[in-house]
Formats: C-alpha cells, structure tokens, sequence
C-alpha cells in the first residue's frame, strides 16, 4: 500500500522545554483511518498541528503526498483538511461565507455547488444564513468539518471530532468519515473514545508521551494482544479456590458464585482451557454456565500505555 | 502567490467592515464634524489666516491625517488579533499562503477602509470650508500611502498585542500624542525655536506637512523629507512583519 504521510524523526520541544514529540516516526497509507489513541498531553495535537503547519518542528521530517511540509508547504498544506479540536470560529459571520472563506484561503475558485453539496451532507444548509454565534455547539462543529473539506482535501485530520459531542451526532459523524474514506480521502483522527477507534479504524497508532508506542492493524492488534477471559459460574458458592487449581490463577469473584480463568489466544502451548476443565471436574465442581470474552481495544490501551509509565 | 486567498481574506475583511458600515463611517464623520465646530468656527474665528489659509481649512489635512493613522492602525490591529484571540488563526497557519500573502489581505483591506474614511472625512469637511486642493495627485499618493503604512503598523500590534489592552496602548500612548504635537492643529512655525526643533524628532510631523504641501503648497518641512519618511516607515513596517512571520512570534509555537 503506498502511504500518504510520511513522519520521520519528528521532534517538538517547546519554549517552556517541554518535548512534545521525541521523534516521531510514522507512515499513513493513502485512502485508510488512522486512529491515534493517547492519553491527555500524549502529543496528539502537537503532531497534528506540525503536520498542518501550525508549530514549527524542533527536528526530524515530515511530508505530505510527497511534499515536504517545510520546503514544499504549499503543495503539502493544499492536501491537508484540518478539524482542530477547539471549536473556533467568528462568531458575527454566516455559516456560508465563513466555508466560502476557507475555500478561497486555500486557494480554489470559488464552487457553489460543491459548497451546496458539503453543507447539506453536514445537514446545515437549513442553518447557511445564520451567524455562526446562533448554532449548537454540535452544528458548530459540524461547520468546522465543512469549513476543512471544502477545500477537497486527501488528507484529513479530526482532532478529537466527536469530544462533548452527543451520540446522535458522534454516528452522523462516523457517516462522514465512512463516505469521505469511499471517496479515498485518507483520514487521520484523534480520540478519547476507543470505541470510537474500534468502530471506524482500520488502523490504530497508540501514542504517549511523545513517542509512538505501536502502529498496527486494528484487527491484529486485538486479535494478537487481545487476551481472552472464561468466566466459569459454579453451581454451589465456594469460599475459596481449591488447591489444586492454583496452577490456572483463576479470580473467584466476590459472592464465590464463579471464577474467572485469564488465557492467551497467541499462546504456545494452547489455551489450557481443556486441562482446566478436566481439573475443574476433578476437584469436584460442577459448572452452570461459562462466558468468554475478548478484552477491548480500551484494555489494549490502557494496558500499553501503562506498561510504557513502568 | 495565491491569489485566491488574498481575495478570500480581503473579502472576508470588508464584509465585517460593512457589517458595521454606519459605525464604521459616523464616528468619524460625527467627531470631524466636532473638531471643525470646536477649532474651526468657535475658536478658529478669533484666529487670524495662518500661511495664508484659513484656520478651519489649515486644520483639515490634519484631521484626515489623524484619523487615518487611528483607522488604519485600530483596523488592522483588530483585523488580526481577533483571529488569535478566537482561535480561528489556525486556519491561517494551517493554509497553503505566505506571509505576503496573509499580510496583503489583511493590510489592504484595512487600508482601504481607512482610505474610505479619509476620503468621507474629506467631504465631510468640504460642507464647512472651501477646499481648493492644488496637488490632488499628491494628496492621493500621501493618503494611500499613510493608509497602508499605518495599517501595517497596527498590523504589527495585532500580533504583538496579548490582550485586548495592549492592543489599545499603542494608538493611546505614542500615536495621539505624535499626532497631536505633529502639527495637526497649528504650524512648526507658530512654536518657541527649541520645540521647533524638538519636533523634528517627531515622524508624524513630515506625513502632515506633506500632506498639507498637497492642499495648500505649503510645508512646514521639504516634500522630499516628507516622502522619504514615509517610505522609510512603510519599509521598516514591512521589515518587521517580514521578521514576525519568519520567527512566528507570538503566531507560532
């Protein structure tokens, strides 16, 4: 797959000395959803806002579509829509003249159509004569996404899109990213929600701290990392787990009423789920019901992001 | 160069000046009208010819001076600093222009402004005296060049300023006083010989006195200085705006 955005090395250290990048390398196949999953004060934004033009990298490189977001800013910036993660906009100004503005500030001849066409897939042609001041904080946002693709960009960034967004609004969202990818619009997002990765995602970045923790198929990711639980529920409470099971590690659960028995798909040597049910009958329990379950995306994270504080 | 922008941002400028189009053009209007009141007629009255032209029109060149170099600055200032101060500069910084570009969009628009405001000033002032203006082409080339060089000054503030008092301070503090000691209101001739010279010193002073050249063929100072200075603040408002977009201070992190 060719890639679209080319991150190398790339270094933010701020004024105060803070470093908000420690040289970032990542590569963005043209046409997939990147999600970049961090915690508060990662680096998403800052990468974003390097890629965009916004801060001035402190070192290491960056291109666009092949253009060199410092040498070749024009070109690069050209392909680039931005949603930035504050709502910003004038507050005096119509919605139809502020999406004409970013239009012509990136360089295109002015298309009514296309403006028509944008406005009403983000459902605000009803709201085009009126002050940006008088919408919802959810139609505020959504001019801001008509505002970034007005210009026909090929990649776009949503930092943090969906944040204090209803969930009404977070599908419509996810409409747009869905239709915007069908057109091959290579889309970079940030967020919170993991859910919101796993939904849309084709690929997930985990970021902390100013590096890129991992950078993988959002399937493999969970497929390979994902861990998978049993929960067993007995027929009679028991107080304590019997001696003989203590190879498994199983977690008895509060009311003794079940057990739950922690495998690996990747493992080796199977996932002992055989052996532990002949142990279990051997120590003389009886089952009523077992469960599996795959661990989140969310566990993922927060399991890297901690394993990258120790 | 992107053309495209400079008009989207040109536009976009005027468009707000318009919003506030009777705001924008009655104050002015509203406190000229005042000046030529207050000097002109009530004090004026009892103030014989100066260079041989009559109080009320002597003052004229000046007040169009005046708040040409306030507009110019307060529009431009404000023109982007409200950006920076709403967040939308942003979208700015993130677009494929230049500083040039970005500059051009900005300044022309609130020059044009302050122009439109010279020029109502201008007609304004004709209701109360008789105007007979012997360098017009001058006087043109005097009063776009003040409009863009004052509004490339407050374009310079914009950015420099953090919150909406320092965006103040400027015009208040160095301006009026530049211009109201830069013989808006009176000759050079009619101060004491040291403030003669003291006021040499003074910038604003070549800008009126050319300016009045233009309507009278009168100067305090050569027409050629008065030029020169003009020029030489345009280029050395260029300069910095060059530097602020090159370092990114207090617009880029």
């Amino acid at each position: 797959m060719s890639s679209i955005v080319e991150v190398q090395g790339l270094r933010k250290v701020y004024d105060d000395g803070f470093e908000a990048l420690k040289g970032v390398d990542l590569s963005i196949h043209k046409g997939e959803i990147l999600a970049l999953l961090g915690p508060n004060g990662a680096g998403k934004t800052t990468l974003i806002s390097t890629l965009c033009g916004i801060t001035t990298p402190t070192g290491g490189s960056a291109s666009v579509g092949g253009h060199d977001i410092i040498g070749g800013y024009r070109a690069a910036r050209a392909m680039i829509g931005l949603v930035p993660q504050e709502v910003a906009l004038e507050p005096f100004e119509k919605v139809i003249n502020t999406v004409r503005f970013s239009r012509g500030l990136f360089g295109k001849k002015q298309d009514d159509a296309l403006v028509e066409r944008t406005l009403r897939q983000l459902s605000l042609w009803d709201k085009r004569h009126n002050q940006t001041k008088e919408l919802s904080g959810g139609m505020k946002r959504r001019v801001l996404i008509a505002k970034a693709l007005i210009h026909e960009p090929q990649v776009l960034f949503l930092d943090e899109p969906t944040a204090g967004v209803d969930v009404e609004l977070r599908r419509d969202m996810w409409q747009v990213v869905e239709e915007l990818r069908a057109q091959g619009v290579t889309i970079i997002l940030t967020t919170h929600y993991i859910e919101e990765a796993e939904a849309i995602a084709d690929r997930v970045a985990v970021i902390n701290k100013g590096e890129i923790l991992l950078v993988q198929d959002k399937a493999t990711l969970m497929q390979q990392m994902g861990r998978k639980s049993l929960r067993i529920e007995l027929a009679e409470p028991i107080t304590a787990v019997p001696e003989a099971l203590s190879e498994y590690e199983l977690e008895l659960s509060d009311d003794g009423q079940s057990v739950t028995y922690h495998y690996d798909t990747r493992g080796q040597s199977g996932t002992g789920i055989t052996r532990l049910m002949q142990a279990l009958a051997q120590a003389g329990l009886h089952l009523r019901d077992i469960h599996t379950r795959q661990s989140s995306l969310e566990e993922i994270f927060v399991g890297l992001v901690r394993e990258g504080a120790a | 160069m992107n053309l495209y922008a400079i008009g989207a941002i040109y536009i976009y400028e005027m468009k707000r000046f318009f919003r506030t189009l009777m705001e924008s053009l009655l104050s002015p209007v509203i406190s000229t009208s005042l000046y030529f009141v207050v000097f002109g007629s009530a004090i004026g009255s009892r103030i014989d010819q100066v260079e041989g032209v009559t109080y009320g029109a002597f003052i004229v060149p000046g007040l169009i001076m005046l708040s040409v170099m306030t507009q110019g600055i307060s529009n431009a200032s404000f023109g982007i600093y409200f950006p920076k101060f709403i967040g939308t500069v942003y979208e700015l910084l993130s677009a494929p222009v230049n500083f040039l570009e970005i500059v051009l969009g900005y300044v022309g628009a609130a020059a044009t402004k302050s122009l439109m405001i010279g020029v109502v000033i201008l007609l304004t002032a004709g209701f109360f005296v008789d105007l007979d203006i012997q360098h017009p082409l001058a006087m043109l080339a005097f009063l776009v060049l003040t409009c863009l060089s004052f509004s490339l000054f407050g374009f310079i503030i914009g950015i420099w300023a953090q919150s909406f008092q320092q965006l103040q301070i400027i015009p208040l503090l160095v301006i009026t006083p530049l211009v109201f000691l830069g013989g808006s209101f009176y000759s050079i001739s009619m101060l004491p010989p040291i403030w003669q010279t003291l006021t040499l010193f003074n910038p604003v002073v070549y800008l009126i006195s050319g300016f009045r050249w233009s309507f009278f063929g009168q100067a305090d100072v050569p027409v050629g200085l008065s030029l020169l200075a003009i020029a030489g603040f345009t280029g050395i408002c260029l300069a910095l705006i060059w530097l602020i977009f090159r370092t990114g201070y207090r617009i880029k992190e």
